[in-house]
């Protein structure tokens, strides 16, 4: 993905900029959002304890009530509590992390100058809609987690998360049989809403675990990388 | 510049973090103090005249020019309650970066320097009017504004409170939020030659209880 | 009620009060109210207990040292006459100085009662705090009668290393009445900083909402403790509710503030003690 604006004056007052206020390069930051219940925090934590140890992680969640998905974080020992922060939503979470990011904005910053550098830091929304999405000025990518107790016709009725995420993640996959839903039209679906943006089916209690999503974030993070240490800097000098 | 950036800066979409603040008001419906439009509409004259008053004055004087760390100090001193002070802080620096952004000015920059975690609110609020070429009453009205329509807002999501009558609960108090802006505005001119002392400090009580318990729960909507 | 033993002992053979009425001025706005002024000056003895240079009572305002062991000096404020009246002007000021100890408390609460000309009272309390000395200013309620109008300004200012114990009572009328109008504005400056300004404005004629969800809410009593001392620049109290209706909270400096409020000066006065014996 490309962030669809660049600053180059004072990077402290821009929320997209790909650099900190002293120069350096920040984390990438990959937003995970989705509906309740679809298994978003579950999907954090298993990609926290697969990248743990080759990428510096660090986690904001976006609860309805407060802390619980940082609390269960917290629980799980998926990362040190100082890599984990939660962000109150007043009862709105798409609004946190679309229409006004900045206390995910301070949040991700907070978390960089206080246990930074980091590599990657996952970005969780709130349990909301299928039509909350992640602002460009927040997050670099963003993945959509639904599962298929949800019902095996949200793919088709689309919405912006469905449609626009760079990845879509179809969870609970081993719940099929249970509830019914046919994988095979959440995929033919899926594809025609989304064209070539990819789609993982997963299931965290299956041997493939959370792989692929592990997989295509290191690919995020690679092409991160690779596209911040390219000439885009016009490095300022880094402040004490 | 226009005065049509009182509209954008007063604006509830305003990305400045607002949305998930009640000012109170969740620590007074699980009181049951607040429980419909007509204590809404008491509890909104309530925080207008104490805490809103106080904002609105502390706004109107950085809109002036007076002394950011200055006034910093005096809303520190005017809001005893740590758990408000906390939230004061983070919505400045909310604030302050969605300033930046809309009307760049180095008077922010400087502010951003001195207080790299946040000032008090409404002396950040006063400072991005005085950058978008707004006036001290401006500020004034900005900032008592925010102090009623914030909770409104917030107890329309607490008790699914009708939009129209919380809507209209703000437009009766349009008469008294004028004189609330004049007097601020008035307060901060004498501030200018006397000093912060000058400003008022009209304190509610309930609120800065209701605040330190609101900090300590468990499970809530808002974050103060 | 720990301070109650010490009110007991009012040393009457002590000649160092003088009270009397003022010979004059009259403030001008009010030819029917009286004005007067009490002085108090706190300083330490060649034996290391505090002396009191300075005790100086006037019209309404009687004060007694009363009977103490120990380094600290205790001083009782006894009301000659109620009061204030509407157009009264009462001064009241304390000053204690480096190494002395001073606690001051009152015989009995003060009742703003309207005057004959419906002026407004006002009530000064001016305490200076030295570095290295200590100050407990405890009186006994505030009562707003119906029909008054009383300001009440209390202002401390206290040096770095002073320490500061101070209650604050205001009560909304007495029982079974409505109030009087009350502002009063209590100023904490240390250091030559301002650790807490706050105005409160109750009664009929404030500013509506002042009984509201926000502010008082049917609560006829409300009241502060506030306690400054050096060593909480390191480690301060925690933020805590005391009940439903009191919080203890932290101020942006060494100082602590309870804000209690109840629906009475008894209940009110329980949770100021509980709050007094946590903090000190």
């Amino acid at each position: 993905m490309h962030l669809n604006h660049t600053h180059e004056s004072d990077g402290a007052a821009v929320s997209a900029d790909a650099h900190r206020p002293d120069g350096t390069r920040r984390a990438l930051r990959i937003g995970l959002g989705g509906p309740v219940g679809s298994g978003k925090t579950a999907t954090v934590a298993a990609l926290c304890q697969t990248l743990r140890t080759e990428l510096s992680l660090a986690v904001v969640t976006n609860d309805i009530y407060t802390r619980e998905d940082a609390e269960f974080l917290l629980r799980e020992a998926v990362l040190p509590p100082e890599r984990i922060t939660a962000v109150e939503t007043g009862a709105c979470p798409h609004t946190a992390i679309r229409d006004d990011i900045s206390a995910n904005l301070e949040a991700v910053e907070d978390l960089e100058d206080e246990v930074g550098p980091l590599d990657l830091i996952l970005v969780e929304s709130g349990g909301d809609n299928l039509t909350a999405t992640f602002s460009r000025g927040l997050v670099d990518a963003q993945i959509f987690v639904i599962d298929v107790a949800g019902g095996d016709d949200i793919p088709r009725k689309g919405g912006p998360g469905v449609t626009t995420a760079d990845l879509l993640v179809v969870n609970k996959t081993d719940l099929a049989p249970y509830v019914g839903s046919d994988l095979a039209r959440m995929a033919a679906d899926a594809k025609a809403q989304r064209a070539e943006l990819p789609v993982v089916f997963q299931s965290l209690r299956s041997e493939e675990h959370v792989t692929p999503v592990a997989r295509w974030v290191r690919e995020q993070h690679a092409t991160w990388t690779k596209k911040q240490t390219a000439p885009a800097s016009t490095t300022a000098e880094p402040t004490q | 510049m226009s005065r049509a950036a009182l509209l954008v800066l007063a604006d509830g979409r305003f990305p400045a973090g607002g949305h998930a603040h009640s000012g109170g008001a969740e620590a007074a419906v699980k009181a049951g103090r607040i429980t419909g439009a007509a204590s809404l509409e008491d509890f909104c004259r309530g925080r207008l005249h104490t805490t809103g008053t106080v904002s609105a004055a502390l706004a109107a004087a950085a809109a002036l020019g007076l002394d950011p760390v200055a006034l910093d100090e005096a809303a520190d001193a005017r809001t005893p309650s740590a758990a408000l002070r906390v939230a004061a802080r983070r919505l400045g620096r909310q604030l302050l970066r969605a300033a930046r952004v809309a009307w760049p000015a180095p008077e922010l920059d400087a502010l951003a320097r001195q207080f790299p975690k946040g000032a008090h609110q409404p002396v950040v609020l006063g400072v991005a009017a005085r950058a978008a070429g707004l006036d001290a009453e401006d500020a004034a009205y900005c900032s008592a504004y925010e102090s009623v329509s914030g909770p409104a807002t917030a107890v329309v999501r607490l008790l699914s409170l009708d939009p129209f009558d919380a809507t209209a609960v703000l437009a009766r108090l349009a008469p008294q939020l004028d004189e609330v802006a004049r007097a601020a505005a008035e307060s901060a001119r004498r501030a200018v030659g006397e000093g912060v002392d000058a400003l008022p400090a009209a304190s509610a009580p309930l609120l800065e209880v209701g605040a330190e318990g609101h900090a300590g729960w468990a499970v809530r909507l808002f974050a103060s | 009620m720990d301070e109650e033993a010490d009110r007991t002992g009012i040393d009457h053979s002590r000649t160092d009060t003088v009270t009397h009425h003022p010979p004059s001025p009259r403030p001008p706005q009010s030819p029917a109210g009286v004005q007067a002024r009490a002085r108090i000056a706190a300083r330490p003895d060649a034996r290391g207990r505090t002396a009191l240079p300075v005790l100086h009572g006037e019209g309404p305002l009687a004060l007694r040292r009363t009977r103490t062991t120990g380094p600290e000096a205790h001083v009782m404020l006894v009301g000659a006459m109620s009061g204030p009246l509407g157009g009264d002007h009462l001064t009241v000021e304390a000053e204690v100085a480096e190494g002395a100890r001073l606690s001051v408390g009152s015989a009995a609460a003060t009742i703003a009662l309207p005057g004959q000309d419906g002026a407004p009272a006002r009530y000064d309390v001016s305490l200076t705090v030295a570095d290295g000395a200590e100050l407990h200013w405890l009186p006994e309620q505030l009562i707003s009668a119906r029909g008054s109008e009383l300001r009440v300004t209390t202002r401390a200012d206290i040096g770095a290393g002073g320490r500061l114990v101070l209650r604050e009572e205001q009560v909304l009328g007495r029982t079974g009445e409505a109030p009087g109008l009350l502002h009063s504005r209590l100023t904490v400056r240390r250091a030559g900083r301002t650790l807490l300004d706050q105005e409160l404005s109750c009664g009929p004629g404030a500013p509506t909402g002042w009984d509201g969800p926000a502010v008082l809410a049917g609560h006829r009593a409300v009241g502060q403790l506030i306690v400054v001392r050096p060593e909480f620049e390191h480690e301060g109290p925690k933020p805590a509710m005391l009940g439903d209706s009191a919080a203890l909270t932290p101020l942006a400096g060494p100082a602590a503030l309870v804000t209690a409020l109840a629906p009475d000066a008894l209940r009110l006065r329980h949770i100021l003690d509980d709050a007094l014996n946590r903090l000190t």
